[in-house]
């Protein structure tokens, strides 16, 4: 007998790996303690969970594995606050609870056929790995695949021991970047929004996927702007202050929109749409 | 609607004494100044004759209730880390008896939100499905009340199972929901057809009372087009100290909050009210806050009952007027001048 679903009950999972990725960004790879419902989890690239802390609390983060790879469920935490802390005393055995799937996805049904471009600034590039990494195990459905990573220190990038196999792949073109020079560093030196106009990428038959800190999300989407990219043809995600994460307490909406559950995935046409409390 | 009952007013006791032999039984009393919705005590009497103070909210929405425990623990050679989760969503039967019709017809304002399709709410399902509703019609009204306004009256029956109006020398008693058909099923209570006149009259002569209410179909739209003046928010806030007292005592208001109490290795995670006039509701462990003033809180909270709760949900303003939050206003904010305010500046 199955119980009956209780959205706010998490599923006790155990910590399989951590990975310090920068000074405040730790990975979690994480499987549920109940085998069958492991097998049964499904999720679409984007959706987020509640990492929970019982004891502490419990905070939003993107699945930022993708569906395609179901050996663990990975999420990224930047320590901000008393929950992030918390998770990040935790180590490999360890218990935690996690809440999932929440949240609307990226629609990848409209972009097969189409080439991709990633923009990603520090934490930023822990939504778009999902997308990526599916797309990367889906490579024939999808046109022409960039991804530009930026961060303002190599200290800075998260997923460093994955970034050589994806600079290392003929199949896609990868571009780091870091805001000023750095000793050993043999990759780009530049601002995310500089670098992307430099790149250039052609908007015809394209849809560019960009999260990343405010500051450069506003200036990237200036440059996308400028390279001829519509509204419909950029897509983000909103961080906003979700606690419930099924659309109740009121926190995250901004006016009929509840970020919890219309997004946090938009398109930049959509975000002009709603009103301006951000 | 079925057959009219009746029952004299020195019957309740007897009726009342019958209902708390089985389920919790929750009557309006007299507390400090205040009505409040209190367990039955035949030795202190119920008040039925204004409007409680606090609506019964609590009764299905407790102000704090516990989602689950939690216990950490070692298990096996290895001391293997455990944790362990129970989730209590049982609820226990309750009458509440004698809220008067707004302070049920909140529960139609939360029925669409906690018995949703997408995340049914196991905690406010079994409370609500556990609670009977014995509401009593409004045979006066005060000037703070407005319920005409929002699709409501002093007789609404919406979000009740059973109707009592108050006539001479007892009460009219009208089933209105299945689970109120069968709670007429009790022999102190006799026929009614022949107050039913009675009854019908004293319905209408509340409303009568009310006047007539005004034109605010279009406070959805006008909201939403006010929603980057935030002069006007300004203005219509400017006398506002964020008490949250509007929040908390209004039948509709369903935000809480989610917190863990405990010691390190176990506890309970508990949900409680939480008022989005308070500065902390929306704000960010970076700490940027959306919200920041009580400008755009309050827009936030004006907006959301005749405006945005409304767009989602066929028209239903997430308002009852029942007046508690412009009564209870230490500096007088009238939600009801700032509807009119909007419905007036989005027109001119």
């Amino acid at each position: 007998m199955t119980d009956p679903f209780n959205p706010y009950l998490p599923e006790v999972a155990t910590i399989l790996e951590t990975v310090q990725e920068t000074h405040n960004i730790m990975t979690f790879r994480v499987r549920f303690d109940d085998e069958a419902k492991m097998k049964a989890f499904t999720f679409e690239p984007g959706q987020v969970g509640q990492l929970s802390a019982p004891g502490i609390g419990e905070s939003t983060f993107v699945i930022n594995s993708p569906p395609t790879r179901m050996d663990y469920l990975q999420f990224s935490v930047m320590r901000a606050g008393e929950v992030t802390a918390k998770l990040h005393t935790l180590t490999a055995g360890d218990k935690i609870g996690v809440r999932a799937p929440l949240g609307n996805s990226f629609p990848v049904a409209d972009m097969k056929g189409k080439d991709i471009v990633f923009v990603g600034g520090g934490i930023g590039m822990a939504p778009l790995r999902t997308l990526f990494l599916y797309m990367l195990d889906n490579r024939a459905d999808f046109g022409k695949i960039r991804l530009l990573y930026g961060a303002r220190s190599p200290l800075d990038m998260a997923f460093s021991a994955e970034l050589p196999e994806w600079t290392g792949r003929s199949d896609i073109e990868t571009t780091l970047t870091i805001d000023r020079e750095a000793e050993g560093w043999q990759h780009k030196v530049g601002l995310i929004p500089n670098v992307l106009l430099e790149m250039a990428p052609a908007a015809d038959n394209c849809v560019a996927i960009t999260c990343g800190p405010p500051i450069m999300i506003k200036f990237t989407l200036e440059a996308l702007k400028k390279l001829g990219f519509a509204d419909e043809q950029i897509v983000t995600t909103l961080e906003k202050r979700m606690k419930c994460g099924i659309g109740i307490c009121g926190r995250c909406n901004i006016g009929t929109s509840y970020v919890c559950v219309d997004g946090p995935v938009y398109t930049y046409a959509q975000l002009k749409q709603l009103p301006n409390e951000l | 609607m079925a057959a009219v009952k009746y029952i004299p007013r020195e019957k309740l006791p007897e009726w009342l004494k019958a209902l708390a032999a089985q389920s919790r039984v929750l009557v309006p009393v007299e507390e400090g100044g205040s009505v409040v919705f209190r367990q039955y005590d035949p030795a202190r009497a119920p008040v039925f004759g204004s409007d409680a103070t606090a609506p019964p909210k609590g009764a299905v929405f407790p102000a704090s209730q516990e989602l689950f425990s939690y216990a950490y623990g070692k298990e096996g050679e290895d001391h293997a880390p455990t944790l362990k989760l129970d989730p209590k969503t049982e609820a226990q039967p309750t009458v509440v008896f004698g809220s008067k019709p707004c302070g049920a017809r909140g529960f139609l304002i939360f029925d669409r939100v906690y018995m949703g399709k997408k995340f049914p709410d196991p905690y406010y399902i079994a409370a609500r499905e556990a609670t009977v509703f014995v509401t009593m019609a409004c045979a006066t009204v005060e000037n703070t009340c407005f319920c005409h306004w929002v699709g409501s009256g002093p007789a609404d029956a919406a979000g009740s199972d059973v109707l009592l109006t108050p006539v001479e020398g007892g009460y009219t008693v009208e089933a209105v929901s299945e689970k109120g058909a069968k709670f007429l099923d009790n022999p102190a209570l006799a026929d009614g057809a022949a107050k039913a006149a009675e009854a019908e009259a004293v319905k209408k002569a509340s409303r009568d009372a009310l006047g007539e209410a005004p034109d605010i179909a279009s406070s959805p739209a006008a909201l939403l087009a006010l929603f980057d003046d935030m002069e006007f928010w300004r203005d219509q806030s400017d006398k506002c100290v964020s008490c949250g007292a509007c929040t908390y005592l209004c039948p509709t208001c369903y935000c809480f909050s989610i917190t863990d109490e405990g010691t390190g290795t176990a506890g309970r995670r508990m949900r409680s009210w939480d008022a989005c006039m308070h500065f902390q509701f929306t704000l960010e462990a970076s700490g940027h806050n959306p919200r920041p003033t009580k400008a755009h809180r309050l827009k936030n909270r004006v907006g959301h009952k005749f405006s945005y709760y409304p767009t989602l949900h066929d028209g239903l303003i997430a308002c009852c007027g029942c007046g508690r939050c412009v009564k209870s206003c230490p500096v007088s904010v009238d939600i009801r001048e700032i509807v009119q305010n909007a419905v007036a500046k989005a027109k001119g």
